[in-house]
């Protein structure tokens, strides 16, 4: 197949057969889920086989989302990063207004392949909650999303666009009451109604098909990133630099510069209040290798093996655990990760916003403040591809009451 | 010191003798308090109880539905740690000389460490650990561990099992086979179905061990039902809500002893 827009088992970290990237990933599901996660699995391999898959993939992708998404020179703004130039992967413009999008496709078409009626799907920010709802929508798949119920009140925007769209939006009251605990009353929503309902993951964590899977439906991104920068700049970038919760727009930025050694893949953490004061959600920085949600990775953990709760301003990025793939990454040293305050991120959006005229998602402003960290370590030689992975409508009431934008009694 | 899977075996052979299931019992440990939770358990046992499983609190009990959720959050609140589960088994058969099962995801005992959980839980006279999101085959390393401190592994088999992998599960298993009775989370349930009667049959094609069933069994009825088909019952949340719905620790414990009394009758009157 040599569509840009599904390029399944690229060359380089396919995972073992038990789906270890090295000693992370692996399958730890209950009995109950087996058959279900072994036909997602099935149908999956079936559908790589399948040219009409990928023909139908494509003409949605290019159609319905918007691709290929744009690149864009941010000059304005990288004045702040010691003069290195900034690309922008433009995820943002893709309909539904993030990366996710591209993913959910995906997962719809083998929802659709497998015989299944009924989708349910956990998020954070509520960007995969829409993309779902979307692709819901567009199937006529009956559609329930998790949502924790701090994150409801934060993205409030997104539930209503997920309910216009059609989605029942389930708030999740138990834990801390954001992601994790959405993806928890996912699993247990699967487990009673496996029979007639595909849980379409929204990252690149759970048990294995889904790191492998999810990762494959968004590695378009960097396809398309890799191909825009070389005719733009005439050379690879010194950095591919992406925001990292889950971590589903980085590994599909990072993947196509994996051979490419001379490219740094740099994820960035929410760090939150400062990792040293335990207010943070670094997993890779901070955790520890253990289990949540179906693999092995690294996760913010106690040492009795109870899963910390996460904070970070970022609903989408507020996750103690993260994709297997970025742990094989960062142990082999492949990628690098860094921790992101909370305030350089919130900086980082309104510096995007005044000098661009676009603003990001708070998650994507994440990988901008990293950016400006990197270009002004590089120079003006340094040359940074960034993935905004979402856009900022939905973070206009958080970003209001950050910087004082109401006209009265904000912050 | 070794743990005590063969007083597992003879428990659940003597049941056998008689003519009935076993009865077995599922408290979380630290729950209300670590001590109350050791007396809750005890109860159980005291009031006909044949074998019990003591809870790891978890912070992400995927697999357990609200009132053991609620269980469990109250015990982590109160700050239970493994060490205090650990002391739970220890007190619990100590008390008894009942076998006593733990019951725990598998993140806690991969953080604590596979080959010191297994030592201390034998150590504290424990028969065996529940492990129900561990799947066969990532389960070497724990079987291993288990067998050489003389604990039994119980995997659970659900609904949805091929019988290829009943056979490949059972085969990895000892102790007895754990058939989920349903689709689902942990709770009570109106009914118990005709699918957990089809999971037993076919379990026991492929194996010689005993076929316990839980999910959803509340009530003597209900145990009668399934002491019909099954070599035990399992009953988890109708305990847990007893304690919950009680005004105090001690009508608490006469609930956890009444229950268990009835349930008691229960696998004894095979419907």
């Amino acid at each position: 197949m040599s569509s840009d827009f599904f390029i399944p088992d690229p060359e380089g970290l396919v995972p073992s057969a038990e789906g270890y990237f090295g000693a992370f990933g692996g399958k730890f599901i209950p009995e109950a889920l087996v058959a279900a996660v072994d036909q997602v699995a099935a149908e999956y391999e079936k559908a790589k086989a399948d040219p009409a898959f990928a023909a139908e993939l494509e003409d949605l992708l290019v159609n319905y989302t918007g691709r290929p998404s744009a690149l864009t020179e941010v000059p304005r703004f990288a004045e702040q990063a010691g003069g290195a130039r900034i690309f922008l992967k433009r995820e943002d413009l893709n309909h539904t207004g993030s990366h996710k999008i591209n993913n959910v496709l995906g997962q719809a078409l083998l929802t659709k392949r497998m015989g299944k009626t009924r989708v349910i799907a956990e998020t954070g920010a509520g960007q995969h909650g829409v993309a779902t709802a979307t692709a819901c929508a567009l199937f006529g798949l009956e559609c329930t999303i998790y949502m924790g119920e701090v994150d409801t009140e934060r993205q409030a925007l997104n539930v209503a666009r997920m309910r216009m769209l059609g989605a029942e939006v389930v708030s999740v009251k138990s834990g801390s009451r954001t992601l994790k605990d959405a993806i928890n009353e996912a699993f247990r929503d699967w487990v009673a109604n496996v029979d007639r309902t595909h849980y379409l993951f929204g990252t690149v964590a759970g048990p294995h098909p889904f790191p492998t899977l999810v990762r494959d439906f968004h590695r378009v991104i960097g396809v398309e990133a890799r191909r825009q920068i070389l005719e733009r700049a005439g050379r690879l970038p010194d950095a591919a630099v992406a925001c990292v919760g889950g971590g589903s727009n980085a590994i599909g930025l990072f993947h196509a510069f994996i051979n490419d050694r001379s490219v740094r893949l740099v994820g960035c953490e929410p760090a939150g209040h400062g990792v040293e004061t335990g207010e943070h959600a670094a997993t890779l920085s901070e955790g520890r290798p253990g289990i949540l949600h179906g693999s092995r990775s690294y996760v913010l953990q106690d040492e009795d093996g109870q899963i910390t709760e996460p904070y970070s301003i970022s609903a989408g990025l507020d996750y103690p655990g993260v994709g297997p793939e970025h742990a094989y990454l960062k142990d082999t040293g492949r990628g690098e990760y860094r921790a992101v305050t909370d305030d350089a991120a919130m900086q980082a959006l309104r510096l995007l916003s005044r000098t661009e005229g676009i603003i990001p998602a708070i998650e994507s402003a994440h990988a901008l403040a990293g950016a400006l960290e990197l270009g002004r370590e590089l120079g003006e030689e340094g040359l940074l591809l960034v993935n905004l992975s979402g856009r900022g409508d939905k973070d206009m009431d958080t970003a209001a009451r950050y910087f004082g934008l109401y006209d009265q009694g904000a912050k | 010191m070794s743990g005590n899977i063969e007083l597992l075996g003879t428990v659940l052979a003597r049941a056998k003798d008689e003519g009935r299931a076993a009865l077995v019992g599922y408290l979380p440990a630290g729950f209300p308090t670590v001590d109350g939770g050791v007396r809750a358990i005890t109860a159980m046992l005291e009031g006909g109880c044949d074998i019990v499983e003591v809870g790891l609190p978890h912070s992400d009990p995927v697999l357990d539905g609200p009132v053991i959720q609620t269980a469990d959050d109250i015990a982590l609140r109160n700050g239970v740690k493994i060490v205090d589960v650990i002391r739970t088994v220890q007190e619990v058969h100590a008390a008894t000389g009942a076998p006593v099962l733990c019951m725990t995801y598998w993140n806690p005992v991969d953080r604590y460490g596979v080959e010191r959980f297994a030592a201390d839980l034998a150590a504290a006279g424990g028969a065996g650990c529940i492990l129900p999101d561990l799947p066969v085959e990532e389960s070497e390393g724990w079987r291993k561990a288990a067998e050489e401190h003389g604990l039994a592994t119980v995997f659970v088999v659900a609904p949805s099992s091929r019988d290829e992998r009943l056979a490949k599960i059972t085969a990895a298993g000892s102790g007895f086979v754990y058939a989920a009775s349903l689709m689902g989370v942990t709770g009570t349930r109106e009914s118990v179905g005709r699918e957990a009667q089809d999971l037993v049959r076919r379990t026991r094609a492929g194996t010689e061990l005993p076929v316990c069933v839980g999910l959803g069994v509340s009530n003597a009825r209900q145990a009668a039902e399934v002491a019909g088909f099954a070599d035990g019952v399992i009953v988890g949340s109708a305990f847990v809500k007893r304690l919950l719905d009680a005004p105090d620790l001690d009508s608490g414990l006469a609930g956890v002893r009444e229950l268990a009394a009835d349930l008691a009758q229960g696998v004894r009157a095979r419907a």
